[in-house]
């Protein structure tokens, strides 16, 4: 499983609309005002195609932080 | 386990038509230009053909059939079959199929019937049409595959409108004993609410509420004869489901992707599909995509994508066929053809 900091630059990358640094362990992405649901579709996209983690809609609504969401995916990768 | 493998039929020729008027997204002023350009990256749809009022599934669909009849030089008198595979059908009641059959001029002595079924459509009415023609029974057939999805959707519905295009298409089938095809077909109707159109059924008739439209979430408005698409719950089944559904079929043929030429999915967004590509690992260049220029086209994407393919058809190649969404319904199949006809992409301007 890749760092926390790792696993941000992989999202930042497929998420062009967030300037670089945007992201921090502790930020709540989805009140950022570029979040929509086509991210939280990349996100479930980039879980499953880098980490082979299926994410659910009730899994993004229970983790408001990169970092919540991190350890989620963290905890269910292999 | 519904998975089997039947000889008796090949694929020996696809044709797709389109209506000629365009929507292009890059116009879909309804959501804002952050909104719009990520909507087109994401889901890699630019432009969708829309068909006019007064024009119907069949009408594509004759169109796409009388032309790849005659390139294949096909004497009508020989077609005992016709399957015609939709959820946009021109009537309650008779069956569109039936009424192909005459519009077509095939003979009384062919049989025809209707499938309903959307994303999953054409691989149902592949694994269908293979069965019967292994009895032997039937010489040539025809299935005739597509839908016009614009008619239940809405512009100001941001969930649906970009996303959905017209087609209608038809594949040759000859018979030939050699022909091999592996099946694998599922359901999971737990989620029949994922997409559906609530109203206009016997379950839910048309009454005074039906077109009353409500503001479901910003930028979705929709009355109860439209098409919901929880697009959430739909992105979760295919990317979940696709994958194993596509390696069960490549292990029951005992083949390896390695060895397949062509994987055509159903074009639902460019997202889905590349999840799907990158978790079985596929190279770009055996996954071809029709969306960015017709955009998820129901029941018809899959033949419409490989009538798009040209040339590259011809030779002896391996396809793997998958479909997934609506009802929930998902399938996949392994075929294999040699000199695959595929006719350039017709655009119809009227009925």
């Amino acid at each position: 499983m890749d760092t926390i900091e790792i696993f941000i630059r992989k999202l930042e990358a497929e998420i062009e609309e967030l300037p670089s640094g945007t992201l921090q362990p502790e930020t709540n992405y989805r009140q950022l005002p570029e979040w929509s649901s086509m991210h939280a579709l990349i996100l479930i996209a980039l879980a499953e195609t880098e980490y082979d983690v299926t994410l659910t809609g009730e899994d993004l609504r229970a983790s408001t932080t990169v970092q919540a969401i991190y350890s989620l995916i963290a905890s269910r990768a292999n | 386990m519904a998975q089997f493998s039947v000889s008796g039929s090949r694929l020996c020729g696809v044709a797709a038509a389109v209506p000629a008027a365009k929507q292009h997204n890059a116009d879909y002023d309804h959501i804002s230009e952050q909104e719009r350009s990520l909507l087109i990256k994401t889901t890699g749809i630019a432009t969708r053909h829309i068909a006019p009022a007064g024009m119907a599934t069949s009408d594509l669909c004759l169109h796409a059939a009388e032309k790849l009849i005659a390139a294949l030089n096909w004497n009508k008198d020989e077609i005992d079959l016709l399957i015609f595979v939709s959820q946009s059908q021109d009537y309650f009641l008779p069956a569109t199929s039936v009424v192909l059959q005459a519009r077509l001029g095939l003979p009384k002595t062919t049989a025809a019937f209707d499938i309903s079924l959307g994303c999953s459509g054409y691989v149902y009415g592949l694994s269908t049409l293979t069965s019967m023609m292994a009895t032997g029974g039937f010489r040539k057939a025809l299935l005739l595959a597509g839908d016009i999805s614009s008619a239940g959707i809405t512009p100001k519905d941001k969930s649906t409108w970009p996303l959905f295009g017209d087609a209608g298409t038809a594949s040759a089938f000859c018979y030939d004993a050699n022909a091999k095809t592996h099946i694998n077909l599922q359901s999971d109707g737990k989620g029949f609410e994922a997409i559906i159109i609530p109203d206009g059924g016997l379950r839910n008739p048309v009454n005074e509420h039906t077109f009353i439209e409500e503001e479901t979430d910003k930028g979705i408005v929709r009355h109860r004869r439209n098409l919901w698409l929880n697009g959430l719950d739909v992105f979760n089944f295919s990317i979940r489901e696709a994958p194993p559904s596509i390696n069960t079929c490549l292990n029951q043929a005992g083949i390896s992707s390695d060895e397949i030429d062509f994987f055509i999915f159903h074009q639902a967004n460019k997202l889905i599909l590349e999840t799907i590509r990158k978790k079985l690992k596929l190279p770009p260049e055996k996954v071809p995509y029709s969306l960015a220029d017709y955009g998820n086209t129901s029941s018809a994407s899959i033949p419409l994508t490989m009538a798009t393919l040209g040339d590259a058809a011809v030779g002896n190649k391996r396809w793997v066929l998958a479909g997934f969404g609506v009802g929930l319904s998902w399938g996949t199949a392994l075929i294999e053809t040699q000199d695959l006809l595929c006719l350039p992409i017709l655009e119809i301007e009227s009925p």
